[in-house]
This record gives C-alpha cells, sequence and structure tokens, in this order.
C-alpha cells in the first residue's frame, strides 16, 4: 500500500512540476545513461531535485537518490513520506553538534549500493542575490571517498522565480537543467582547488554566463 | 454531445487529406533527397508536418468537443503563452503575488466570462479591472525599482496570451442569423486562413523572395513572399466562405484582414524576442519554439476578426 502510494504521489509531483516549469533537461556535457554519478546542483528551492528528478529518464530516476537535510524533511508527516518514501532520499543531519552519524559515510553507503546521487555543495538554500554560494567541503570528502564515480553539475535555471522563499504560491516558469561534462578529482588535488574547480563548472552552465 | 455538423466534418476530412499528402511528398522527399537525414530542408519540412498532426489533432478534438472543447484548448493555450512570455520578462520578488493573480485568477475569470458569454465583461475585463488593479498588488510590495517597465510587462502578457487569445472562443458566442450551430466553422476559418497564409508566405518566400521586408526583426521574411502569401491566402478565404456566414467577398475581405493582422503580429513578436535576446519563445518541442510561437498571428488577428464579425454580422 505504502509503495503504491509513493509512485501515485510521485507521478502527481512529476505532473506538477511539468505543468508550473514545462521543465526540460538540457545535456550539454554528457549523455543520460546507466552509469553510477554524483549530480551537483544549485540549490535555490526546495523543488530543486524534483526538477533534475522529473528530466532523468524514468530507468534513472529510481536509482538516484537526492541528499537532503533531516531538520526539514522528517518534521511533520508529509514531508517525512515524501522525503523518504516518495524520493528515497538520503537524509543527512546539517548539525555538526547533534548528529550521531556521519553524512560522508550515509552517501558512500548510497553510492556503494549502486545509487546515483543529488548533492547541493551549496549546503544550504541561496537566497542571497549572488548565483552561487561557495561550496562545503562535502563534495571534496565524497569525491575523495570515491574517486571513480563522476561527478555532473546540473544547473538548475529560473526555480528560485517561481517559488521565492517565503512564498507559498508557485508562479508558472519556463525552468531548465542543464548537465555539464563529468568531472573527477585529480590526483593529488588540493580541496580549494577542487572546490573552485566544481563551483566555476557549475557556473559556466548558467545560461546568464552565457549571455555576457 | 450532439453530433459534429457536416460541414465541420468536410472541413476536418479536407484538413486531413491535405495532411496526408503533405506526408507522403515528406517521406518521398526524405527517400530521395535524405535517405540519412542530413538535409537540413526536407528534414526541417518533415518536423514542422509531424508538427501539423499534432495541432489539427488537438484542433480537431477541440473544435468537436464544441464550446467545452474550444474553451478549455485555448484556456490551456493561454496559460502555456502566459508562462512563456512571463519568463521572459523582469519581473522581481515584488511582482509575486501580482502573477499569482495573473494565472490563478484573471486567466480562469476571463474564460469563465467567455463561457457564460458575458460578452459586457470579458472585452473589459483585462482592459480595465486587471489593468487598474495590478498595478495596486505590485505597489503593495514597496519595491519601486523599474516599476513601471514591470507592470507594463504584466499587463502586456496579460493582452496578448489571455485577452486577445480568448477571443478565439468568444466566437462562438455570436448569434449570427441562418448560422445557428455552426459557429466552430468561425474558428476554423480563421485558423486555417491563418495558417495557410504562415506556409504560403514561406513557399513564395522560397520561390521568389528577393527583396527583405524587415530585416532587422525577422531577416526570412520576403516583399515577394508576404504579397504572394497574403494574396494566395485571400484567395483561399473566399474560396472557403460556404463554411462562413459570408459572401466570397465578404470572406476575402476578411482573410486579407486576418492575413494583414497575423503576419504584423508576427513582426510584433519577433521584436519583442528580439529585444529579450531569444530566438523562441520556449522550449515546447525540442526545434520547433514554444506555443507563442506557434500563435502569435492568430493571437493577433482573433479580436479584430471577432470584432468585425460581431459588427456585420451578429444580432448580438
Amino acid at each position: 500500500m505504502r509503495g503504491a502510494g509513493a509512485s501515485l504521489a510521485g507521478a502527481l509531483i512529476l505532473f506538477f512540476a511539468r505543468f508550473i516549469t514545462a521543465v526540460r533537461g538540457r545535456w550539454a556535457g554528457v549523455e543520460p545513461t546507466d552509469e553510477q554519478r554524483i549530480y551537483f546542483a544549485n540549490h535555490a528551492s526546495h523543488g530543486d531535485f524534483v526538477l533534475i528528478w522529473t528530466v532523468l529518464p524514468r530507468r534513472i530516476r529510481f536509482i538516484t537518490r537526492p541528499v537532503a537535510g533531516s531538520d526539514y524533511w522528517l518534521k511533520g508527516s508529509l514531508r517525512r513520506f515524501i522525503g523518504r518514501d516518495v524520493f528515497n532520499a538520503v537524509l543527512i543531519d546539517r548539525d555538526r553538534e547533534s548528529r550521531t552519524s556521519d553524512p560522508i559515510a550515509q552517501m558512500t553507503e548510497a553510492l556503494d549500493a549502486g545509487s546515483s546521487l543529488i548533492v547541493f555543495p551549496e549546503g544550504t538554500r541561496n537566497t542571497t542575490e549572488a548565483r552561487l554560494l561557495p561550496f562545503k567541503s562535502g563534495l571534496f570528502h565524497l569525491a575523495q571517498t570515491r574517486p571513480n564515480v563522476a561527478l555532473v553539475p546540473a544547473w538548475i535555471d529560473n526555480l528560485n522565480r517561481v517559488m521565492p522563499k517565503g512564498e507559498f504560491v508557485p508562479i508558472p516558469l519556463i525552468c531548465t537543467v542543464t548537465f555539464g561534462a563529468p568531472l573527477r578529482l585529480a590526483d593529488g588535488e588540493a580541496k580549494p582547488d577542487f572546490l573552485a574547480r566544481t563551483e566555476a563548472a557549475l557556473l559556466a552552465l548558467s545560461p546568464k554566463s552565457n549571455a555576457s | 454531445m450532439t453530433m459534429p455538423h457536416p460541414d465541420l466534418v468536410a472541413v476536418l476530412a479536407g484538413i486531413l487529406g491535405v495532411l496526408v499528402l503533405a506526408s507522403t511528398i515528406g517521406f518521398v522527399l526524405q527517400r530521395k533527397l535524405s535517405p540519412d537525414g542530413s538535409n537540413a530542408v526536407v528534414e526541417n519540412l518533415n518536423d514542422r508536418i509531424r508538427a501539423w498532426w499534432v495541432m489539427v489533432v488537438l484542433m480537431g478534438l477541440a473544435l468537436i468537443g464544441g464550446k467545452t472543447g474550444v474553451t478549455l484548448l485555448f484556456g490551456f493555450c493561454s496559460f502555456a503563452a502566459l508562462r512563456e512570455f512571463i519568463t521572459l520578462t523582469d519581473t522581481r520578488r515584488a511582482d509575486h503575488w501580482a502573477l499569482a493573480a495573473a494565472f490563478f485568477i484573471v486567466l480562469p475569470v476571463q474564460y469563465y466570462l467567455i463561457w457564460i458569454e458575458w460578452y459586457g465583461l470579458y472585452s473589459i475585463f483585462i482592459p480595465v479591472y486587471a489593468f487598474l488593479l495590478m498595478p495596486i498588488i505590485a505597489a503593495a510590495r514597496g519595491d519601486t525599482e523599474h516599476f513601471l517597465v514591470r507592470i507594463a510587462e504584466v499587463q502586456w502578457a496579460l493582452m496578448i496570451c489571455v485577452f486577445a487569445t480568448s477571443h478565439v472562443p468568444a466566437l462562438l458566442s455570436l448569434g449570427i442569423a441562418g448560422y445557428e450551430g455552426r459557429n466552430v466553422l468561425l474558428i476554423a476559418f480563421l485558423v486555417i486562413v491563418v495558417q495557410i497564409s504562415d506556409v504560403l508566405q514561406y513557399v513564395w518566400g522560397k520561390l521568389l523572395g528577393r527583396t527583405k521586408i524587415a530585416p532587422k526583426l525577422s531577416p526570412s521574411k520576403t516583399v515577394e513572399g508576404f504579397v504572394g502569401g497574403a494574396l494566395s491566402a485571400t484567395a483561399v478565404g473566399a474560396g472557403l466562405s460556404w463554411m462562413t456566414p459570408f459572401t466570397p467577398l465578404q470572406a476575402a475581405f476578411l482573410a486579407l484582414v486576418i492575413v494583414l493582422m497575423g503576419f504584423f503580429g508576427g513582426l510584433v513578436m519577433s521584436a519583442i524576442k528580439r529585444d529579450r535576446g531569444v530566438k523562441d519563445w520556449g522550449n515546447l518541442i525540442a526545434g520547433h519554439g514554444g506555443f507563442i510561437d506557434r500563435l502569435d498571428s492568430v493571437v493577433f488577428s482573433a479580436p479584430i476578426f471577432f470584432h468585425l464579425v460581431r459588427y456585420g454580422w451578429s444580432a448580438v
């Protein structure tokens, strides 16, 4: 029953996402294949991973798990249902002080089980005017632990206008998700260099950086 | 549901015949000129023919569905067009409530008024009420940066995508003596003339086109294509007078008005695209642009056609 409810809810969420955003995936530097990947994306809204999920082909969608903050997704039974049962999210505790499990270990475990991941290396939703916040070090540690998994940048465009922070009615606007060429941690690459390189690769996919 | 009028069945059968012929020609051309899919013109032609099939099937179903079908179809077209239009505007966070009102209040109310055929209100609802109320909602948020530009953009989007487009289903509310039950054919007439004119302008332009008509706006449009297309589409319109309440001469005049409005509407929408730095309005079907790219000519001609028919032929 729970499984059927979850797939029905999943279908509804996909329909709603398409209705509001007519979202389209642009595979600019990589093709949608079965290869195991870590998609890393900009984070402006709680709907971000829904859009990535929507543009992934169905087969790949079900082996791709978003990584999300448990403080948000475990609050309330509806959110818990959507986060856990519909999206099968890897829920991590973002609070360093209180957490009992290591987020990197949780993500590694999911990778070792064969899943691909969607991560938001900014660590939190970007509500500033800047297009991208500085990456947290999580992506580096993840790349260090599983250096063979391809890191694919995914730029989500326009969703911040659909539903700005604090609003609850979405405005229908056309969104795109652009996937760039895969990256990997180079031998001996230092953390700041790696983070700068991945940030630049993601920003380069933004239509605004191509326009100017 | 009642049976579709025999004239509508005849029109739809005729269009299907033309499409089957077009698909056959497209198939033969592909076999001869582009067996490996390398001839861009042939591939583009076949893509267009496939898009035509989708449009004709949707349009045909809507027309057979009568008022419900047509109102729903164009209501959805308005929604998709508005979504594309607002995407390209400079609206800000402070416009959030005004935009929500545009999508979820103004649009459904306009189509509801069309549905209940309240001419006195649907013809002023957006030009008067939305025009005055939307800036009030935007002003309430207190953000004055580019205020005039922002409210003008939203009003323009509503006028084009919702108000003008809704005049297509509004054609069903006209009461024309001796033409009862056949109003969907007015919509068929409008859409066929607009689309035939697009195709004929393209064909004449390819055959004879030399002099560019608006090089800055639309480099592919030529004087020869425009004149040839407009005149031959007018002739087609006259030939379609049997499905309308018009004499052949009247049908020719109305077709010419539709063609001219459609042509200039296309130029206006191109100017906006150039201003915004995009090639297409949206990404409905890869390579085919968005809803507005398909709708722009119909949108500009619909209100004028509606009012000419209303003043000239309608008793209501």
